[in-house]
């Protein structure tokens, strides 16, 4: 027993004097080390940033779809950014990109998908009272939370926030004299990624280690679901990458402000030459994708590991493969460190090299293929119940599966020579990773909602909300492979330059219209979220009769989760609609000894085993 | 007041989907649907999954094989284009296949395996036959993938042929500036100290070579001869893109990269195969490097070899056309610098006397 259930066990057993105290408002809800309370934290922080994201990609979407546009009736809120003509200024659209990007990637899908689910479901689903230290949790929260406010203010700044693109190439990134945005807007970019980072690693360091050290009795790790199994190992990717990031950070902060040539060599810009010479852009470009690429892995992990747990309670299935699953997201955690470089085969690499990242980068297809039949043969000969959660769980398989098949392309270097930096991209990964993880999130959101506030969802609602998304999300996406085939450049603020790309206006333009249509839809969410937790119909214990010990804790569990005892395991998370069974699931706490009717044979003997240990226990 | 009645309505509307919630809501309290073991429109969810999946496999059928009549290939005119199209389509038939089956079983599956009352899942926690194969046939499949493709790669990044044209590509923001080796067909080095208002490329003129360059207002190429070009940028990284040649190579301050092809196809060709007279090979910028990247432009020309070899013939040196300059060319080597950059024969031809070279 680790020292944190001692001491929550000790608190308990004071509270039952009847020596209650109320915590205050800030230390319960500000300041707080309960997991869920730091969960929900991130869950809203990222609901806002996601809103933040989605508005900015509607602002380039309406320059890309009707570049005629009067966008005079959004100078209230951008200023000077609407030019003197009525039209978007082309240096902010590549500011709105770049920004949309790291708020996206990062603060969404990264803080908001990990930071909530993480948070929530590995105490609960593992047994534990809370994380290993609460402390640390509530930093990693405050951490994010000031990362959040400096990169909220650079969208503020009279010169613009950071306008290089998502990745910050130097030397556009380090030379202010090339793009407004690599000024205050860049610093400030900077500063927010190393606390984003400090919050990452502060809360992967206690995902790690809750779930290694604070496992309830019985459950093993080849017992663990597979939502505990992806965090868990999102964690380490975590741990072992973003380090590399504060060290291409801390090069560029050194090249723009102390005059150092780590990245810049033999530049001569606004009539000037500068003085550095032997530094290598593409060094920064080698320290970013190794943490850039595995960064992909983190956002898309987590999304799986919700999935896997969705789609088998609402198959009402084992999920198939339990032991294949771990193996492929092991496998896909391993290569995830060794395929940087396919983002960087037409930099210049020495093309040997692009011959090896090629090769690891195709067999990485290997373990993410797997998952996808898995999901599939899972759902085959089941039951299938189609609450908005499971919905959403099948839209991200389908989107896993459109935007994965791509990445065969893109991973292909000679084929990357055309495709490289065009829409078909922008597709694949706005449909593997931004698509995919994007719906785990709702999906977690829709499952665990009842968990979290005690309360339902409306059901409707999400029904319209999920069909309105997912159709939606195919017609923005699917259209920008064409678009990407025709060659058309990623990142240009306009088409009309170019013959080669003057086709397509109209595509464009329904892109567009897809795009806002889409984005509007999601306030059916925040509608049905925001009220729900409120006025939404009380939940019962167990809503979706699913296995996991989250389910055992009360309708809304307070702090230490579990009134009594932490219940045992006895058994793996996924015996749904076991032969001989009456009911159609038996939760993972339930002892085989209380189940001989659908014990399998290896289990009849451990069933003899708990007898035993029980008789043993009461004497 | 307009904008007054706007925001009328649109509260107006949020209130009656309020109401339309609520009502609903209660509907649903009062017809008992928390009690259902079941969400209440499951059969309905089954269905739309399944004419989604038929809707949307149809509409990319009909729209990938032309049903709107938009077209979204580029037209091919490169060498190695060809290897890297059909390389293109090839996984393109495999992952389209893919695609479709994966799709038709996940969605399939959805309507076929519905809640049904009375009915048990059947528990099938694994299959290591199963499992084996589809770990095998992909990694198969991909290996078939990876050999084509990185035989591709490595005759596209090879070496380039000795005879192939030599021309150097820089970019900056927010433009172009090509460079040939003039009539000794070799590239005088550069320096970036060296740049100023008129000598963009900052070519050295300490070296010989330098003399005959020359830089043209547009990127001329020969039909059917190997092209290499050396490419690097001045300020910060740009990429060489021409979506016809299927050619991609950044251009990094700092770092040379270099990118050989064989265009196959004139202007006048394409022009004629395209049915648009205006046709032009375009150069793009494709990685983003300021306000300016989407404008970032500068046009090619591909001739006939002949009509190649005449206008590469007929262009002057830039050190002639910038005579200035000379004063960078080191004391001992001016004579020459004259020579090489047909500043001499001018002068020659002007005062009709010949000259025999004492530097030779």
């Amino acid at each position: 027993m680790s020292v944190a259930d001692i001491q929550v066990e000790e608190h308990l057993a004071h509270d039952d004097h009847g020596d209650h105290h109320e915590q205050s408002f800030i230390s319960k809800y500000i300041f707080s080390t309960d997991h869920k309370t730091i969960a929900k934290q991130f869950l809203i922080t990222g609901i806002i940033w996601a809103i933040i994201g989605g508005a900015l990609s509607v602002i380039f979407r309406l320059q890309l779809g009707f570049p005629e546009m009067q966008l005079e009736w959004l100078r209230p809120i951008l200023g000077k950014w609407i030019t003197e003509g009525g039209k978007l200024d082309s240096e902010f659209y590549l500011a709105l990109v770049t920004m949309h990007g790291t708020i996206m990637v990062f603060f969404v899908l990264t803080a908001g998908l990990s930071g909530t689910f993480s948070n929530f479901l590995i105490p609960l689903q593992i047994g534990a009272r809370d994380m290993a230290s609460g402390f640390m949790n509530m930093l990693s929260y405050w951490f994010f939370f000031l990362s959040s406010v400096i990169m909220f203010v650079s969208l503020f700044l009279e010169t613009g926030p950071a306008g290089g693109g998502w990745t910050v190439y130097p030397p556009l990134s380090a030379l202010p004299q090339a793009i407004a945005g690599s000024g205050a807007g860049m610093t400030l970019w900077l500063v927010s990624m190393v606390f984003f980072i400090a919050s990452t690693l502060l809360g992967g360091i206690n995902y790690i280690t809750t779930v290694i050290n604070m496992r309830t009795e019985g459950l093993s790790f080849s017992r663990l679901p597979l939502t505990i199994w992806a965090f868990f190992i999102t964690a380490v990717i975590g741990l072992l990458s973003f380090p590399v990031l504060v060290a291409a950070a801390l090069l560029l902060v050194f090249d723009r402000s102390f005059g150092t040539s780590f990245y810049l060599s033999e530049i001569y810009i606004n009539g000037e030459a500068l003085p550095n010479v032997g530094g290598s852009p593409i060094l920064y470009q080698h320290l970013f994708w190794f943490l850039g690429h595995p960064e992909v892995y983190i956002v898309i992990l987590p999304a799986l590991g919700i999935t896997s747990e969705i789609i088998s309670t609402n198959s009402r299935k084992p999920i198939f493969g339990y032991r294949a699953m771990i193996g492929s997201i092991l496998a896909i955690a391993f290569l995830s460190f060794i395929v940087w470089a396919h983002h960087m085969f037409v930099t210049g690499l020495n093309p040997f090299l692009g011959s090896i990242f090629m090769f690891l980068t195709l067999i990485i297809a290997v373990p993410s293929a797997v998952k996808a039949f898995n999901y599939i043969t899972t759902m085959w000969k089941g039951n299938i119940v189609f609450t908005p959660a499971m919905l959403f769980s099948i839209g991200l398989v389908s989107f896993f599966i459109s935007g994965g098949l791509t990445g065969l392309f893109l991973g292909n270097s000679a084929v990357d020579i055309t495709l490289h930096d065009t829409y078909f991209v922008v597709a694949h990964f706005h449909l593997v990773m931004g698509s995919a993880s994007f719906f785990g999130l709702l999906a977690g959101v829709y499952h665990w909602f009842p968990k979290m506030f005690g309360r339902m969802m409306d059901e409707r609602l999400g029904y319209i909300h999920f069909w309105s998304t997912f159709v939606g999300v195919y017609l923005v996406f699917f259209p920008l492979h064409y678009i990407g085939i025709a060659g058309f450049p990623r990142r240009y603020y306009s088409f009309t330059s170019f013959d080669a790309f003057s086709s397509f206006a109209d595509l464009n333009s329904f892109v567009s219209l897809a795009a806002i249509l889409t984005f509007g839809a999601q306030f059916i969410f925040l509608f049905n979220f925001f009220f729900s937790i409120y006025k939404g119909r009380k939940a019962p214990k167990n809503p979706w009769n699913s296995n996991t010990l989250e389910w055992t804790t009360p309708e809304l569990p307070g702090h230490g989760n579990w009134p009594g005892a932490i219940p045992k395991v006895y058994r793996w998370p996924y015996d749904y609609s076991k032969p001989g069974s009456e009911s159609d699931f038996i939760p993972q706490h339930i002892p085989y000894s209380q189940t001989p009717e659908s014990n399998l044979p290896h289990e009849a003997e451990l069933a003899k085993k708990e007898e035993i240990s029980q008789v043993n226990e009461s004497k | 007041m307009l904008d007054f009645i706007i925001v009328l309505a649109v509260i107006l509307v949020l209130a009656l989907l309020l109401s339309i919630f609520r009502v609903a809501t209660l509907v649903g309290i009062v017809k008992g649907d928390s009690k259902q073991k079941v969400p209440v429109s499951n059969k309905l969810q089954a269905t739309l999954l399944v004419v989604f999946m038929v809707l949307g496999i149809f509409g990319f059928f009909y729209y990938s094989f032309g049903g709107l009549s938009e077209d979204y290939t580029q037209p091919l005119a490169s060498e190695h284009g060809v290897v890297t199209d059909r390389l293109f389509w090839i996984t393109m038939a495999i992952t389209g296949f893919v695609f479709i089956v994966t799709q038709i079983f996940l969605f399939g599956f959805s309507y076929k395996y519905q809640y049904k009352e009375g009915n048990k899942a059947y528990f099938y926690p694994h299959n290591n036959k199963l499992e084996y194969i589809w770990t095998a046939v992909p990694a198969l499949v991909l290996a078939v993938l990876i050999i084509s493709g990185w035989q591709a790669w490595v005759d596209i990044t090879g070496p380039a042929p000795e005879d192939a044209e030599v021309i150097e590509v820089m970019g900056y923001q927010y433009s172009w500036a090509v460079r040939y080796g003039g009539a000794d067909k070799k590239l005088g080095d550069y320096d970036y100290r060296k740049i100023d208002v008129v000598n963009q490329s900052g070519i050295d003129f300490s070296d010989k070579a330098s003399f005959d360059d020359f830089i043209p207002t547009k990127l001329y190429l020969p039909k059917g001869r190997p092209v290499l070009l050396q490419i690097r940028a001045r300020d910060v990284i740009h990429s060489v893109y021409q979506p016809h040649f299927r050619l991609q190579m950044n251009a990094v301050p700092g770092m040379p990269t270099r990118f050989w092809f064989v265009p196959t196809k004139t202007t006048q060709e394409m022009r004629t195969e395209t049915g648009n007279p205006d046709f032009n090979y375009e150069l793009v910028c494709n990685k983003i490097c300021g306000k300016g990247h989407f404008a970032m432009k500068y046009l090619i020309e591909v001739l006939e070899p002949e009509e190649y070899d005449e206008w590469y013939a007929s262009q002057d040196a830039w050190l002639k056309q910038n005579s200035d300059y000379l004063a960078q060319v080191p004391e001992e080597l001016q004579e020459m610098a004259r020579i090489a950059s047909g500043m001499e024969a001018e002068q020659i031809e002007s005062e009709g006397k010949s000259v025999v070279s004492s530097t030779y």
